[in-house]
């Protein structure tokens, strides 16, 4: 007669509770005597199926594990819902909810996760849903058949997903999103932005940067309420924010808890008899949420129920796959860059697919993979095994069907089509048509086919087709553009990326690098400012500025010194002053001991010297004086020089101050692709130098004199003459229409010098002058982007914006360093 | 021989730097620039260019990269080294970020000093 047998009782009847009972009674059987305590009134199902049932792709029937015969057939007893509230170690016994005690001689705890929901007024409102169990999804079908609006809090893998059942149950989906882009965690911004748009596409609407303040309604939900004032109408609101370890039990049972419940590698507590797996553990600091470490730690915790002393588990690379229909993506590993380390990103725009693989020492480390994911086993096993990729390097991104082949030629694709084979959809232009403009008329160039042909004219995809049109048929003859490209990170020039921006409705960077196929993750510091401009010039109101992009006298608001303090230039609106203004001006230099207080060239007064940390109160003072910032450090306008004109002068024709004063109210705080100067002179004595200015005006007595593109830097170029005009209402249209031209048209950090002196000073006269339409356009798209750029930024600095730029993270004291 | 333990101060939270961003730590042997990347990488330099001093935190940090904002250098955040036909480093201060906290090795910092 053998010893009685040991008593197993399991608290949890999840996925790695079920893991662990299965391995235990498949490969040792009879040796333990099995109780489990489940919490839902269920048998032990697949928890990460849940999202096909949501949306109707599959039955609750069709995801259970374990049915009431497996148990049965294994002699193992099931207790569903039935919750544990203690565990009694002295006694060794366990008791549930209804009373029922139970003694083991081993325990596993595997009491799962919990959603977290925010503790957001209105949160305990019946229709506040979380999704985690199979009564969640039940609870969602049941909303679901009434239609209206659902509000899912969270982007990330389980939020997307209940969106995506909910939508296609009928709902009126929109999903919240606090940070930048979707599933931030698991994916790049390039992969997320591609994932964003394929939501949105199957009528999905995703706010980024959402922060839920409140849900609001009596007794019923009826609506969320964002941060920014934003209501959103909802019917149903799924809590998707994340997951927390449920370690009460543990802890109330005085186990070591952190986190999560802290196992060692053979998933043992800090009691010999307590094991613990699943989400509810914390090992080596990680807690996990995805199924296949969970898996890998109840493998482990059965061979050592089952004597084996050996198996250990030491953590694990985890991937990610979002189980939604016609979304493919995967990631898995470190995607960061780094020195050593390479990155190998291939995209390609028209068929939505990005690939990353990033290298260490000729292994891949991680990967990203949207649209085809296809090859990500292949590639996460080479990561899980550390494989040596040099000999495949050339064509790895490509897959395992070219791994180690040659590389491939790269115009072989397009010399396989026939002549009739369209190249530019847009244009409907066939690949005869363009190889004989090329071969017959003699068009050599890009431009001169585009020109001929019209392909590659409108959205200008095709580009690259073109090109090797034109090398398969010119051969060593043909010479590439001779455009400089924006940076190292792309192919494109400065126009092509600002024509694609508008052409292809890109409204956000990772857009953009995705789209006209970014050879870096996330750009240089050449190339995130134009973007960030070319944006911001672009979509103005719609485009959220990208502070990170900018350089640090435009991050900051002031101008970076030599020695790293700064200098602040408040607006003295057409070098106007008053004696309540100097006298602010010196409180406050004497009050933070600014050390240098200079006159500048603009008219206006240079503090200098001031440390980081006192900029926010600089600020606050001068604004207190009714003071503002003078964008003296930005790509933007800077100031409005001008004369005393008519007011004091017996020479002055006009009133050149109140001009300008007009010129600088009226065109502050726009951004420009590099900085613009202007000057008004009261008469042609011009002691306003208003002919060395971006924009001039010289009053004379039938009116104003205007001119343009004249500079005073490391190049001296008096202005070119662009009209005349009787009125300051006309100076103020022509002024704007000429600055919001310069601002569609010009490369990031070209002056309106250099630039007229490109595009022809002729040619710019003539949109201006002679164009009277296209002068009010550009006038009125003037106005409408100035609604969204002329808040004084040192007024809100003041008041605690970006407040992480001007404090240090942590000043340590000489004891603490010594 | 240089012998020396480690000691991790606590110097803040992943999340007090914005990404793509830096801030700075404050010491009485000089500045340290704390720098988080994209992907959520950490590094710390001293906060000085090995060109003319500038701030390195007040740069633009693109991939594992700096470019300093006073004359465009470009800094590797691991090594400190400058990159392209620049030549100069500076030095990397040790740097763990565990839970979502900061920490420095002081021990580094001491031995500076001393």
């Amino acid at each position: 007669m053998s010893a009685p047998r040991q008593k197993l009782v399991v608290v949890g009847n999840g996925m790695a509770a079920g893991r662990v009972v299965e391995e235990l009674v498949t490969k040792s059987p009879g040796l333990y005597d099995i109780t489990i305590f489940g919490a839902e009134p269920r048998v032990n199902y697949d928890r990460i199926m849940l999202s096909p049932v949501l949306s109707g792709e599959k039955e609750y029937d069709d995801i259970v594990i374990h049915d009431d015969a497996w148990y049965e057939r294994h002699g193992v007893t099931l207790l569903k819902g039935r919750l544990v509230t203690a565990i009694d170690r002295t006694d060794k016994k366990v008791v549930s909810a209804d009373g029922t005690a139970l003694a083991y001689d081993k325990l596993l705890i595997a009491t799962g996760s919990s959603p977290f929901v925010l503790p957001v007024p209105g949160a305990d409102l019946p229709e506040v849903l979380t999704y985690r169990d199979q009564g969640d999804v039940e609870k969602m079908l049941r909303a679901a058949e009434k239609g209206g609006h659902a509000v899912v809090i969270g982007g990330g893998l389980l939020g997307l997903e209940a969106a995506a059942g909910l939508r296609a149950r009928g709902m009126e989906v929109t999903v919240l999103h606090l940070m930048p882009t979707l599933m931030e965690r698991q994916l790049d911004p390039s992969a997320g932005y591609l994932l964003e748009r394929a939501v949105e596409a199957r009528g999905i609407h995703v706010i980024t940067h959402a922060n839920t303040k409140a849900i609001l309604g009596d007794g019923h939900v009826t609506a969320v309420r964002l941060e920014d004032g934003r209501d959103l109408p909802a019917d149903l609101v799924v809590m998707a924010a994340g997951i927390r370890p449920n370690a009460t039990l543990a802890k109330d049972a005085g186990l070591a808890v952190n986190r999560g419940v802290v196992v060692d590698d053979a998933m043992g507590t800090d009691d010999p008899d307590i094991f613990a797996v699943g989400e509810c553990v914390e090992h080596r600091g990680v807690c996990y949420g995805l199924v296949a470490p969970l898996y890998e730690m109840a493998k482990v915790l059965a061979a050592r129920l089952a004597g084996d002393g050996t198996a250990a588990y030491s953590g694990m690379a985890i991937s990610t796959k979002l189980k939604v229909t016609g979304i493919n993506l995967f990631s898995a590993g470190d995607f960061a860059e780094g020195e050593g380390r390479e990155e190998i990103v291939l995209r390609d725009p028209a068929r939505n697919v990005y690939r990353r693989l990033i290298l260490a020492e000729n292994r891949i480390i991680g990967t990203v993979l949207y649209g085809d994911t296809s090859d990500s086993a292949w590639f996460f096993q080479l990561l899980k095994d550390g494989s040596d990729v040099s000999d495949l390097r050339d064509t790895l991104i490509f897959g395992p069907a070219y791994a180690g082949g040659s590389p491939l030629d790269p115009t072989a694709a397009v010399a396989a089509l026939p002549a009739e084979a369209e190249i530019c959809g847009c244009n409907g232009v066939c690949k005869g048509t363009i190889v004989s403009a090329i071969s017959e008329g003699g068009h050599a160039t890009v431009d001169a086919v585009r020109s001929h042909t019209k392909a590659s004219g409108s959205c200008g995809s095709c580009t690259g087709l073109v090109e090797q049109l034109l090398e398969l048929t010119l051969g060593a003859a043909f010479q590439r553009n001779a455009i400089q490209p924006i940076c190292g990170c792309s192919d494109l020039g400065h126009d092509e990326v600002r024509r694609l921006i508008v052409a292809h409705d890109l409204r956000s960077m990772p857009a953009v690098m995705q789209e006209l196929g970014w050879k870096t993750s996330c750009g240089c510091a050449k190339c995130r400012p134009a973007l960030n401009y070319y944006l911001l010039a672009a979509w103005p109101g719609d485009y959220e500025d990208d502070s990170q992009s900018r350089f640090i006298n435009e991050r900051v608001h002031a101008n970076i010194q030599k020695d790293g303090t700064y200098s602040v230039v408040p607006r003295m609106w057409g070098g106007m002053t008053t004696p309540a203004e100097l006298r602010a001006i010196a409180d406050v230099a004497e009050k933070f001991a600014i050390p240098s207080v200079k006159v500048t060239g603009g008219q206006r007064i240079d503090l200098l010297g001031v440390k980081k940390e006192d900029l926010p109160g600089v600020w606050a003072d001068l604004n207190a004086a009714g003071m503002v910032s003078g964008h003296a450090y930005g790509k933007s306008l800077r100031t409005v020089k001008t004369c005393v004109g008519t007011d004091w002068c017996r020479f002055g024709t006009q009133d050149s101050t109140g001009l300008g004063i007009r010129l600088e109210k009226f065109l502050w705080g726009s951004w420009t692709p590099h900085k613009v100067k202007l000057a008004v002179s009261g008469c042609p004595r011009n002691c306003a130098e208003a002919t060395c200015k971006d924009f001039g005006v010289i009053c004379v007595d039938s009116g104003y004199e205007l001119h343009f593109a004249g500079a005073a830097g490391m190049h001296i170029k008096g202005t070119e003459v662009l009209c005349s005009v009787s009125s300051e209402d006309e100076v103020i249209e022509y002024c704007a229409a000429l600055v919001q031209l310069y601002r569609e048209q010009a490369r990031y950090l070209e002056r309106i010098y250099k630039w007229a002196a490109r595009v022809g000073v002729d040619v710019v006269r003539a949109q201006i002058v002679e164009d009277h339409d296209k002068r009010k356009a550009l006038f009125a798209r003037f106005v409408t982007s100035q609604k969204f750029s002329q808040q004084d930024p040192w007024a809100e600095r003041a008041q605690g914006r970006d407040a992480h730029e001007f404090k240090p993270l942590a000043t340590l004291s000489l004891e603490d360093v010594a | 021989m240089d012998m020396m333990v480690s000691r991790w101060i606590d110097v803040g939270a992943l999340s007090d730097i914005p990404r793509r961003g830096a801030r700075v730590v404050r010491t009485p042997m000089g500045c340290i620039a704390v720098f988080r990347t994209e992907a959520d990488e950490v590094f710390a330099l001293d906060d000085r260019c090995p060109h003319k001093g500038g701030p390195l935190s007040q740069g633009i940090v693109h991939g594992r990269s700096v470019t300093c904002p006073l004359h465009n250098w470009v800094i590797d955040l691991a090594s400190g080294e400058a990159s392209g036909p620049d030549e100069g480093r500076v030095a990397a201060v040790p740097l763990r970020c565990e839970d979502g906290r900061l920490l420095l090795d002081l021990a580094h910092m001491a031995s500076r000093a001393a």
